[in-house]
């Protein structure tokens, strides 16, 4: 890897995980919290693709593909999800989605 | 190697049932648009052809055991006896399902495709033997299931149930694939196999600290995936929000899948660290079979009552496998087939008993079922009865052999625990039935209409299975014996 060590990456990889787990975690509107899902996946690509370059093998390149193919196909289900939550509630809000109590 | 385009067709026999499924899902699929409402319930038949086609596909693959397609997928007693139980629990939730959508949401069968596609997922997790393998059978299951679990797009308990179905669920696959994406940097492999071999290979093994790390954040993943301890907060609310029969089928079908993949990741690639992972999965089984009875004890909602239990039954499986041995994995696989009937059946009942637009889902409105329709009643007895883990069913022998392995693992206090949080989860079962037989029939048993034809089906077809496995266990646990030892 030229200029930049693999454990750079892996840093850079782990902080955006931790923000997309934080995002998750402390973020009330859906579509935010959806998004922090996806930054989480990105920085497994990106994971990924240091350990590919470092092993010197393709294999993590494509399975960066893979999980870009997934995401976008839980993107368009998990939005529709939230578009009928929304039509039903008028409300993008996490906490007003909570009808079921103990 | 000469490189041909086409795969040797013993490959692609070792992945007939995914192929019979995909095509059955996508038959459904083009032939919904056709239909006029009333006749949609014939997609619910393609299905079930479809599943059952499967079931034999299953028993065709079975004959050619082995790997398949570069490592990616093996074909074992494990991945057969998985398939073959993950396509009868959609037999089953799909029997429930026809008159439940009928009544619901006549003019969509879509549905169908959904549970196909969802069980063509969790059949390759069944078979999976690589990490990236696992990791879209998973998502080929979850993705249909979330959908499913909101079927009922304008009820908003549907949409909730979703909803949080989805963001968990997706929150707990990130987890999972970056313990994967780890494991592919500690190891350079993603074949469960060659981990394993590099693992145990000292000169070989990579920094301790990565494998412990990824092995870490995979269990986060699992754990979700089978609602485990502490990360089981998602299945009340998602199981109480579906619609009766999805969540008959998401608590049995998904839920084995995921221990399927859970047994076969631990009882391979990371066993050659059993000593760091063994504690973790012993204090989550333990903390799993506290919350699930100890909650389940206040519930009024009947779903979300066996939501808990459900929850608590994951425990068990825990024990299982945190016995790590070959009799501990063969006790989890007997006990996912016992739960799988038991807890369909009694979400069948539920199904028939909700009736429009789920009214009747509370414990007290069960009053008096015992009078009105003794024959259901007597069904649900025995569902509940194996449930609690009563002598001729199946949850009997199922927790029995779990407890047998633990002790030969040397558990003690989890079996102790164990066995005391069975006795504890007999009080709420056995609240149900005194509810049922011992309480003056309300409203809800008066207009209780006649069992749906394929819910009946079911309903049989569940007791025969627990009863089956609680009077003739050898012939389920002999099978699961032979395969519990997994391609090493």
């Amino acid at each position: 890897m030229e200029g930049a060590p693999l454990s750079w990456y892996l840093i850079l990889s782990a902080i955006l995980f931790a923000l997309g787990v934080a995002g998750f975690l402390f973020r009330r509107n859906i579509i935010t919290v959806f998004m922090c899902i996806e930054l989480m996946l990105n920085a497994v690509n990106l994971s990924f693709i240091a350990f590919s370059h470092k092993l010197n093998q393709v294999d993590g390149h494509i399975y960066a593909f893979f999980v870009m193919v997934v995401a976008a196909a839980e993107a368009a289900v998990g939005l529709a999800i939230i578009l009928t939550v929304f039509k039903n509630r008028a409300s993008l809000a996490i906490d007003d989605v909570s009808s079921m109590k103990y | 190697m000469p490189a041909s385009l086409f795969p040797p067709y013993e490959d692609l026999l070792r992945i007939l049932p995914e192929i019979v499924l995909t095509i059955a899902g996508t038959l459904v699929m083009v032939l919904e648009p056709a239909l006029r409402p009333e006749r949609k319930r014939l997609l619910g038949g393609i299905a079930i052809a479809g599943l059952l086609v499967a079931l034999w596909g299953t028993a065709v693959a079975n004959l050619f055991r082995g790997p398949a397609f570069h490592q990616m997928v093996v074909v074992d007693g494990f991945a057969t006896f998985f398939r073959a139980l993950v396509i009868v629990v959609g037999i089953l939730a799909v029997l429930c399902s026809i008159h439940y959508l009928q009544r619901e949401r006549p003019d969509s069968g879509e549905y169908y495709a959904l549970v196909l596609f969802s069980v063509v997922g969790q059949s390759v997790m069944a078979a999976a033997n690589e990490l990236i393998m696992i990791f879209i059978g998973l998502e080929i299951s979850s993705i249909a299931t979330y959908v499913l679990a909101g079927y009922l797009r304008d009820d908003r308990r549907n949409n909730e149930s979703a909803i949080k179905y989805f963001l968990l669920g997706s929150f707990a696959t990130a987890f999972l694939l970056y313990g994967i994406a780890w494991i592919y940097g500690a190891a350079g492999t993603t074949n469960l196999v060659e981990i394993r071999r590099v693992l145990s290979t000292p000169e070989l093994a990579p920094p301790r600290f990565l494998v412990g790390v990824s092995a870490a954040l995979m269990f986060v993943g699992f754990a979700f995936k089978v609602s485990a301890a502490p990360f089981q907060v998602w299945a009340p609310d998602v199981y109480q929000g579906a619609p009766a029969p999805v969540t008959a089928f998401m608590s049995a079908g998904p839920k084995a899948a995921a221990f399927a993949i859970f047994l076969r990741v631990y009882m391979t690639a990371f066993e050659p660290i059993s000593n760091r992972w063994e504690p973790v999965v012993w204090l989550s089984a333990l903390a799993t079979m506290f919350v699930g009875n100890f909650a389940a004890l206040l519930q009024n909602n009947i779903k979300r009552l066996l939501a808990y239990s459900s929850i608590a039954h994951a425990g068990y499986v825990m024990v299982a496998v945190s016995a790590h041995s070959e009799i501990g994995t063969a006790a989890a696989m007997f006990y996912l087939a016992a739960y799988a009937f038991m807890n369909v059946g009694a979400f069948a009942v539920v199904t028939h008993f909700a009736r429009q637009g789920e009214k009747y889902v509370d414990v007290d409105d069960l009053a008096g079922l015992g009078h009105r329709q003794p024959v259901t009643a007597a069904l649900f007895s025995i569902f509940l009865l194996s449930l609690i883990g009563i002598p001729l069913t199946g949850g009997f022998f199922g927790k029995f052999y779990i407890f047998k392995a633990a002790l030969e693992a040397k558990l003690y206090w989890l079996t102790v625990i164990g066995l005391l949080n069975s006795a504890v989860a007999a009080y709420y079962y056995l609240r149900i039935l005194v509810v049922m037989y011992f309480h003056e029939p309300g409203e809800a048993a008066q207009t209780v209409s006649p069992v749906a034809p394929g819910v009946k089906i079911a309903l049989w077809a569940s007791a025969a299975g627990t009863l089956l496995l609680g009077i003739f266990p050898s012939v389920i646990l002999d099978f699961a014996d032979r395969s519990a030892a997994l391609m090493k």
